[in-house]
């Protein structure tokens, strides 16, 4: 355990209560190993059926992510809304969303979460809360911001979640949804991935503030460094964050300091970072192994971790088994849900 | 010589104004940059100031007078030394003179020019969807607008208007003016100029439920936010498999307003045409205005309102009921003829009919068609209307080149070829950005005379 923690040199700050974070409860620690690793899981199937052809177009896995949207679900409440990019599969799972439902959009099956015809990166659903699922860099940022102002017209308390990555938080529409959050205190916590590359292009090449915290400054929004790689500190600062939000103080920035394992889509080979770097990360910071470590530290049994591993296993199997069976959507399909 | 002082021009479309008020009496001295009267546009009241220094030395239009033309003499100052008795040699105004250089308007963002007030187009046709026998009332498109926004906002609390100038500035154009005092800085919400971020945030409302309608202050700045408007907003409902859509309204002035260039000059109407998933409606006559705006509001897709900035001070006869709305994607004959099928929306719509008049002289009687809604089109009118003609024109401000008219044309030539007895004829903006002098500008918009001229075409005339 002690090993594992933030050796390397560029290893994430953990900036929460300026040390480390609060513990987990077992109960905690299992739920959170069960989702982080159900995500995992599920991303190496859709890579796997992806090299089999099973999956077209684009595909962006999450695998390294995951401590991020798990640990961030763990302190919404019902009725919070999350929206984020195209690297989405990982969220939708977080919010409860079905594995099959998912897979079966990835297969462009009936049963997908839009009936085949969103894809990897646009799916929805209105009663987990989930708002997309979208492919324009940058887009989910003002739309996340208005659901935060339908929350605030309706005075439901809700918050909205709205992650965009390293990459988006350069693009314009970003900051002028900041200005706005902040002057109409709007309800939205902006969850920065900074997983050091956007697709081919180093933080350092592409932003001239690299502390994402930072980014919310000129409109006087508070933001914080967190280690996105420790689920707990990713929960304490969620909890910071949406705390802030429902007292009715406007907006947060969390930049969650992460990584991705893979290339930036399926057909990136990822040449532009070291073998042993991307090595180095998974052997020091893994954050599924982060807490498997730590429920065996704690005297959790072998036995106990394997069971979830098998009940993860076997809904991932269960979701490719369904996405590669279920029939192709009707042709009539092609003309619906243009209009309603 | 005395100097004249002139009616002046308070925006680019401004033809004339109320002189409201005169805030300095005769033989006050004057220092350049003194108010010396208030003037009175059918959206605003503006000071008008002085440039030359003297004393005033006659009024010559008494406070109170409506429609006063720009350009005519209002007043005269009297240099020093002059007298009374030198008011006889005043010159005569020049026709050509800039009159504005003698007013100092605020400027905005984009200077909220006044329309012209011009009478109703001559109807001939009555609208099937106001009953025989309605009470009708007089009113500005622009009134039309706001009372269509005002309804739809007393009916339903989750509509609510949102954009640059919409509530303390009671619209740039003054079509909200007034909501803001109804329904309070909750639901009319003034925005910082950020177009691409408000669109957002309105399509990010409307996921939930909300039913925002997002004011531009001209179309032409919504090319800002045309990702949200087309990616966002008109795709989710598809890519969502149907769970998740956008009922959201983005309106406001689109096309060639006056002398404000290439910039603020562009025709959107074949753009946001082009798109599935969105509707797209272009009124022309203030019932239109009021009835389509409210189908609008209420309709669950994502819809499109290109209004057009020369219409709003444009009166019309407005019904006078509870509930008046004109369902999206008719057209409407407002002219009956057998001879030749005019096709126009929108400010088209005024060349159409003038050459409709000037064709009648000729005994030529062209059946006028209003498009009113863009997408979803109303084929079957224009095909009935063509089987009837034989001939067909189609009128509009944008380009030719992948325009509107292009697709009326092909329509027709899929739907009614052998009906045709002439190849379809379009009158459209020329293929150039919008000039800023006024000859220039005249030349690139469509006129009646080509109107006519095409109309004569397509009937061998």
């Amino acid at each position: 355990m002690a090993a594992l923690k933030k050796a390397a040199a560029s290893a994430p700050q953990d900036k929460i209560n300026g040390g480390s974070p609060p513990e987990f409860t077992k109960e905690q620690e299992f739920k959170a190993l069960r989702d982080m690793l159900l995500i995992r899981r599920f991303e190496e199937k859709a890579g796997q059926l992806y090299g089999m052809g099973a999956i077209g177009g684009f595909c962006h896995l999450y695998i390294g992510q995951e401590a991020v949207v798990v640990g961030m679900q763990m302190a919404l409440k019902q009725g919070d809304q999350v929206i984020t990019g195209y690297r989405d599969h990982g969220h939708m799972l977080a919010t409860g969303m079905e594995a099959n439902g998912v897979m079966a959009e990835l297969t462009g099956r009936r049963g997908g979460y839009s009936k085949g015809k969103g894809g990897s990166m646009h799916m929805f659903s209105k009663e987990k809360h989930f708002y997309g699922g979208h492919g324009i860099v940058g887009a989910q940022v003002s739309l996340g911001t208005g659901l935060a102002f339908a929350n605030n017209y309706r005075s439901n308390g809700n918050v909205s979640v709205t992650y965009f990555g390293d990459g988006a938080a350069n693009q314009g529409q970003v900051y002028e949804s900041f200005n706005m959050a902040e002057l109409w205190k709007l309800p939205v916590i902006y969850v920065i991935e900074n997983n050091r590359y956007a697709m081919g292009t180093a933080v350092s090449r592409a932003s001239a503030q690299q502390d994402f915290s930072k980014r919310g400054a000129s409109f006087n929004i508070p933001g914080m460094q967190v280690d996105g790689m420790d689920v707990r500190a990713v929960k304490a600062a969620g909890d910071e964050a949406a705390a802030w939000c429902r007292a009715g103080k406007g907006p947060m920035i969390l930049e969650m300091q992460t990584y991705r394992y893979r290339g930036h889509s399926m057909s990136d080979p990822a040449k532009y970072r070291t073998r042993e770097e991307v090595e180095k990360v998974r052997h020091d910071q893994d954050p599924i192994e982060q807490v498997r470590n730590r429920l065996l530290a704690a005297k959790v049994s072998e036995a106990d971790l394997k069971a979830i591993d098998a009940e993860v296993r076997d809904i991932v199997n269960a979701s490719a088994d369904f996405a590669q069976h279920d029939p192709e959507p009707d042709a009539a399909e092609l003309w619906t849900d243009v209009y309603r | 010589m005395p100097i004249q002082v002139l009616m002046p021009a308070l925006s680019p479309t401004m033809e004339k104004g109320n002189l409201a008020k005169w805030l300095k009496k005769e033989g006050e001295t004057i220092k350049s940059g003194d108010v010396i009267a208030e003037i009175e546009t059918d959206k605003a009241t503006m000071e008008v100031e002085a440039t030359d220094e003297g004393t005033l030395g006659k009024i010559l239009i008494a406070e109170g007078t409506a429609d006063v033309p720009v350009n005519t003499p209002i007043a005269t100052i009297l240099a020093d030394g002059e007298t009374a008795a030198d008011l006889a040699k005043a010159p005569a105004p020049a026709k050509q003179e800039k009159a504005a250089e003698s007013a100092a308007p605020a400027a905005a963002k984009a200077e909220a020019p006044a329309p012209k007030a011009a009478p109703a187009p001559h109807v001939a046709e009555p609208d099937p969807e106001v009953p025989a026998g309605t009470e009708m009332v007089t009113q500005t498109i622009r009134e039309a607008l706001r009372d269509a926004m005002a309804e739809e906002m007393r009916r339903d609390a989750d509509v609510f208007v949102m954009g640059e100038e919409v509530a303390e500035y009671q619209g740039a154009y003054k079509v909200t003016q007034g909501l803001l005092q109804e329904f309070g800085a909750k639901r009319v919400i003034d925005t910082p100029i950020t177009e691409h971020g408000f669109a957002g945030i309105g399509v990010g409302a409307a996921m939930t439920g909300l039913k925002p309608i997002v004011e531009f202050m001209t179309f032409n700045f919504a090319m800002q936010a045309i990702d949200q408007i087309i990616n966002s907003a008109a795709k989710t409902l598809y890519m969502s498999g149907g769970q998740m859509g956008c009922s959201i309204v983005f309106r406001g002035p689109n096309g060639a307003a006056a002398r404000v260039a290439a910039q603020h000059s562009q025709d959107y109407a074949s753009w946001y045409s082009n798109i599935p998933g969105l509707k797209v409606v272009a009124p022309f006559s203030a019932a239109d205005y009021k009835g389509l705006l409210k189908a609008a509001i209420r309709d669950p897709n994502p819809v499109i309102f290109l209004e057009n900035e020369m219409l709003y001070g444009h009166t019309g006869e407005v019904p006078k009921l509870d509930d008046f709305v004109i369902p999206i994607g008719k057209a409407r004959i407002v002219r009956s003829g057998s001879h030749v099928t005019i096709i126009s929306w929108s400010n088209g719509m005024s060349y159409a009919l003038k050459a409709a008049d000037e064709l009648a002289k000729d005994g030529i009687e062209a059946e006028v068609i209003d498009l009113r809604t863009l997408r979803p089109m109303d084929t079957e009118t224009i095909i009935n209307s063509v089987k009837k003609t034989g001939r067909a024109v189609a009128v509009e401000e944008g380009w030719a080149q992948s325009g509107v008219g292009a697709e009326i044309a092909t329509r027709i030539m899929e739907n009614a070829f052998d009906y045709l007895d002439a190849p379809v004829a379009r009158v459209t903006g020329k293929d150039v950005p919008m000039p800023y002098a006024a000859n220039l500008e005249k030349l690139a918009l469509p006129s009646v005379a080509e109107v006519v001229e095409a109309a004569k075409a397509v009937c061998y005339r």
